[in-house]
């Protein structure tokens, strides 16, 4: 237990001395929503229409960025040796890796959600409910995320398997988090799509540790 | 063969085998470690030093065979030095330090005499990417006086570590030894005294068929 936390902290401290962790994955999660007016033209009901999509599947691939770092580092270093050996359970280390890079990575880009949102003439009034579903999103998408890098933990390039592996995982929250999003720019009931999104993360949350340390105990051997 | 006796045994292998993809490092090890004692795994590159290493850490799966950790070995756990470090190139060597002592359930406050004893105390403030091969070999010397553990796995523990570098590593060595401990270590030049000599190029596999 203390061995998880010392471990968490540190995370979060190396997320952001480490050149602001946060930076790549909002760049690029704010350039490819800027980039719908011009594919889909700057017509406001089009924007209203394809916003909500748009900021999900950009949500989605920016949170793909942190991940093929997520354990690769520790394992090239022989840190992860150090914990393994060391008696703490590596569903500890899985969890609180992810859990700290979600805070320094995942926070910031729910965070910049509703600027996006509004940039793609989304309402306004709903820019708080935006960030929220977007910080639930991201949580199941780190945690589901987290599975994929453990697989690719000691492979060269494989920023490609995390994708394959990862993506289909992201499908149902991405669902639900859209339909969240229409809803609210709908004026209909968004709780419900919203509370879905959010079981997707405690299913995330409850279940991905331990098939991350699965992977890893893999890579380690 | 059992020097300690084997009633008093922390560490006991029976039969062990340790293969590298396809094929098998060494097979038929058979050893009991006491207390107090202090083993050199000697053998070509290649021979398995390493991955014995591996196995005993819990780290890679025996090919056949047991490993069995009893008594202190067992509640009190082991600390492995792979070949590799374990630096965090932007963490100071301090940072790190306090790091380890943090995560070992420890005081913080601890990791200053630690950095003392590795003699790493001038380069505290130095990040892990400023420190030279030898220092960051150090650093992970420090981890081992970090957290007291029975046993102690240690692979190739001088690797660029200077004279006075292995002097210290010898001394820590038999500093664990004189307080019961045990030390498995893998080592190509010179040894430590007193040391148990396990020659894995003696249980070199035979080909099969």
């Amino acid at each position: 237990m203390t061995g998880s936390l010392a471990l968490f902290r540190r995370e979060l401290r190396l997320a952001w001395s480490g050149g602001g962790g946060a930076a790549l994955p909002v760049g690029f999660f704010a350039a490819a929503s800027s980039m719908t007016p011009f594919a889909v033209g700057s017509d406001t009901s089009a924007l209203q229409t394809a916003g909500p999509g748009v900021i999900w599947i950009a949500l989605a691939l920016s949170s793909l960025l942190p991940m093929e770092r997520l354990f690769q580092a520790d394992l090239e270093d022989g840190t992860l040796d150090a914990y393994a050996s060391s008696g703490l359970a590596m569903e500890g280390v899985a969890l609180a890796k992810t859990l700290a890079h979600w805070l320094a990575t995942g926070i910031p880009l729910a965070l910049t959600a509703p600027l996006l949102w509004i940039m793609l003439q989304g309402a306004p009034e709903a820019s708080l409910l935006v960030a929220g579903a977007a910080m639930v999103g991201t949580l199941a998408f780190f945690f589901f995320g987290s599975v994929g890098a453990g697989l690719a933990a000691g492979m060269r390039r494989g920023g490609l398997l995390i994708a394959l592996v990862t993506l289909p995982l992201y499908v149902p929250t991405m669902i639900f988090g859209a339909a969240a999003l229409d809803a609210m720019a709908g004026g209909l009931d968004w709780v419900g799509p919203l509370m879905l999104t959010g079981s997707a993360a405690l299913f995330g949350l409850a279940t991905s540790p331990f098939g991350a340390a699965m992977a890893l105990r893999m890579a380690l051997d | 063969m059992t020097g300690a006796g084997a009633l008093s045994a922390m560490i006991t292998i029976d039969g062990l085998a340790a293969s590298r993809g396809l094929r098998v490092l060494f097979e038929g090890l058979s050893l009991s470690i006491g207390p107090g004692e202090v083993i050199e795994l000697r053998g070509p590159n290649g021979s398995g030093k390493s991955t014995l290493l591996r196995i005993l850490a819990g780290l890679t799966r025996p090919y056949a065979g047991a490993v069995r950790m009893n008594g202190a070995a067992a509640d009190g756990g082991l600390h492995y030095l792979g070949h590799l470090d374990a630096v965090k190139p932007s963490e100071t060597a301090a940072e790190q330090a306090r790091f380890w002592a943090r995560f070992f359930g420890h005081d913080p406050l601890m990791a200053a005499s630690a950095m003392k004893r590795v003699g790493l105390s001038s380069r505290a403030d130095v990040p892990g990417r400023g420190l030279s091969a030898g220092q960051k070999r150090r650093l992970a010397l420090a981890r081992l006086l970090l957290d007291p553990r029975p046993v102690w796995l240690l692979d190739e523990p001088a690797a660029a570590l200077d004279t006075d570098g292995r002097r210290l590593a010898g001394e820590l060595v038999e500093e664990h030894r004189a307080g019961g401990g045990v030390v498995i270590a893998a080592i190509h030049g010179e040894g430590f005294s007193g040391a148990r000599v396990v020659d894995l190029s003696d249980l070199k596999a035979k080909a099969r068929p």
